[in-house]
Order: C-alpha cells, then structure tokens, then sequence
C-alpha cells in the first residue's frame, strides 16, 4: 500500500467513522481545531485505523497525533515496520 | 434496528429475571453463565418457549479472551449488543481482620474487573451505532457499607464511580450508562446470609419485606427503554426503604 492509497483510506474512514465533512480534511488540517474531533473520536479514529491497516497504535505513539498528515505518516511507518 | 441485550450472570437469581424481563420487552437475549450450564439453558429455554430469542454463553467475565470471545460469539449469533446489563456479582464475606487476598481479589475481579471489561468490549459497537445502555448492578452495601463485605462493598462501590465515569465519556455518542443498587432481595446470594440475619434485615426495611429479582428487573428494564433516554451516571436505589 502507497503513500496515495493510505490517504484516500485515511479520508473514507475520517468521513465514514467520525462523520466529517470530505471538504475538511486536508494532510495540514488539525483533528482537534480544524476538525473539531474530540478526544473519544480520536480513539475511534485510531480503533478504525488498527482494524482497516492491520497494525497496533500504541497510546504514546497515538498521543503525539495533531494533522491528519501525521496519522498517514504514523500508519506509513507501522505498514513499513 | 435489532434490539440485543448481553446479561452477565443470567443463569439465576437477580440476572435471570432481567434475562427474562428484557426477552419479554422483545430484546434478543445473551444469557451468560459461568458454571450453572442446566440453569442458563433453562432461562434460554423460558424465553424461546415464550417466543422470544436467547443464547447461553460461557464465559469467565473476569478473563479478558473470554469476555471478548462471548462478545463474539454474541455479535455473530444474535448481532452486536445494544443493551449490556454488568450483573455477574459474587460475595465472599469475612469479617477484614480475617479476610485474606484470595477473597479480596476474587470478588473484585468477578465483581468489578468484569465491569471494566464488558463494558470496553460492548462500547466498541456502541459507538459505532452513536447509542447504547449499559447498566450495572451495583449494591446499597456499596453505598452504605456492610460489616463483613468489605471487599463485596468496595467492588459495588467501586461500580458506581466507574459508572459516573464511563457516563461522562460517552455520553456525547448517545450511549447511557447507569447503575443499580439492589437492597435485599431474595436470591441464593441473600438465602445464605441465613434466617437471622435476613429476619433483623427486614425490621430495616420501610416495605418490611425483602424485594424480588423481578422488582429488581424491572427498573433495568426502564432503564435499557427509550424511556429513560435523558438518563445517565445515575445510581438507582431498589432496596425497599432501606437505606433512608
């Protein structure tokens, strides 16, 4: 899986999971100001991620997320561990 | 949507009744049991006799793989939970001096780790569906205190704390999360605190009676309806008068 594929997934489940608006995400934009996703909508966003890519966010790892851009990076990483 | 209810500890007593109560209100019902086999079939076997629909299911709810392979076991053969009712509780009583760490973990693990655990389990689905009731039984010897249940007391208590918790954690996804406070009700669990006992209990008691499982059922019921959709984190005294 690419760099592409893991964004477009990353949006699908942003706007299938959390309901947001498609327009919205941006790899800059911010979970918490841009997106307005609450601290439970993180912990879903981040149980979707571990079921769709198949790998394990740790909280710490989690902890750090503020742009969407830093998720791709973060499933990115654990794909390629 | 398919209304599905999960009740620990359902094979007798105060869980059977809630078993039975919300097959009646049309729930498809998990009934799980941790070693009374016989007596969850036969709850399994009221509500299909009744026309409704139920599974028994064992599972140890203090052990995490099991708890999460009764969830599904659940979600595959009834659908995912809608209504979690944490009921599985066991005494152990001793007075504290003479109360060992076996007992002291015993009881919180059936009573209070399986709270935690079947209530992480259930809201994964809960949350996806943006709704959800889990209701807990707690105990007034969790409010008041009882001489002798020091760790039976500390678990119920400790139910109510994580229910004010989980309520305030969820309650943005639509999900209510409650508690009950039974007083003494007529089970095993009340049967084996013996005749004088329950005898002194009773002048305690304002209705001068002990409850039933079944008065004890019908406020879970209330609280898994649509009717009680506003609320949560709340703690429900059925105990007849008791603890005033």
């Amino acid at each position: 899986m690419d760099r592409n594929d893991i964004e477009s997934k990353m949006k699908e489940l942003l706007v299938e999971e959390l309901g947001l608006d498609e327009d919205k995400i941006t790899m800059s934009a911010t979970f918490e100001e841009d997106l307005e996703v609450d601290s439970l909508g993180v912990v879903e966003l981040l149980m979707a991620l571990e079921d769709n890519f198949g790998v394990q966010i740790p909280d710490e790892e989690a902890e750090s997320l503020v742009t969407v851009g830093e998720a791709v990076d973060l499933v990115e990483k654990k794909l390629n561990a | 949507m398919s209304k599905v209810a999960l009740v620990t500890g359902a094979s007798r007593g105060i869980g059977r009744a809630i078993a039975l109560r919300l097959a009646a209100d049309g729930y498809s019902v998990g009934v799980n049991y941790a070693s009374s086999a016989a007596k969850a079939e036969e709850v399994v076997a009221e509500i299909v006799a009744a026309g409704g629909s139920a599974v028994a299911i064992r599972a140890d709810v203090a052990d995490a793989d099991e708890v999460n392979a009764m969830f599904a076991t659940i979600s595959e053969e009834l659908g995912s939970v809608t209504v979690l009712v944490n009921n599985a509780g066991i005494t152990d009583d001793g007075l504290l001096l003479r109360m060992n760490a076996d007992q002291w973990d015993r009881v919180i693990a059936t009573n209070l780790r399986s709270v935690y655990l079947c209530t992480k389990a259930a809201l994964r689905g809960m949350i996806r569906a943006k709704g959800g009731r889990i209701i807990s039984v707690s105990s007034v010897s969790g409010i008041s205190g009882n001489p002798g249940q020091a760790n039976y007391a500390a678990s119920k208590a400790g139910v109510i704390g994580f229910t004010k918790s989980t309520a305030k954690e969820v309650g943005s996804r639509g999900i209510t999360v409650n508690a009950v406070a039974p007083g003494f009700i007529a089970t095993d669990m009340t049967d084996a605190l013996g005749e004088e006992v329950t005898e002194a209990a009773t002048h305690q008691i304002s209705l001068g009676r002990l409850g039933s499982p079944e008065e004890v059922a019908s406020v879970v019921g209330y609280l898994a309806s649509d009717e009680a959709s506003y609320i949560t984190g709340q703690t429900i005294v059925v105990d007849g008068g008791l603890a005033l």
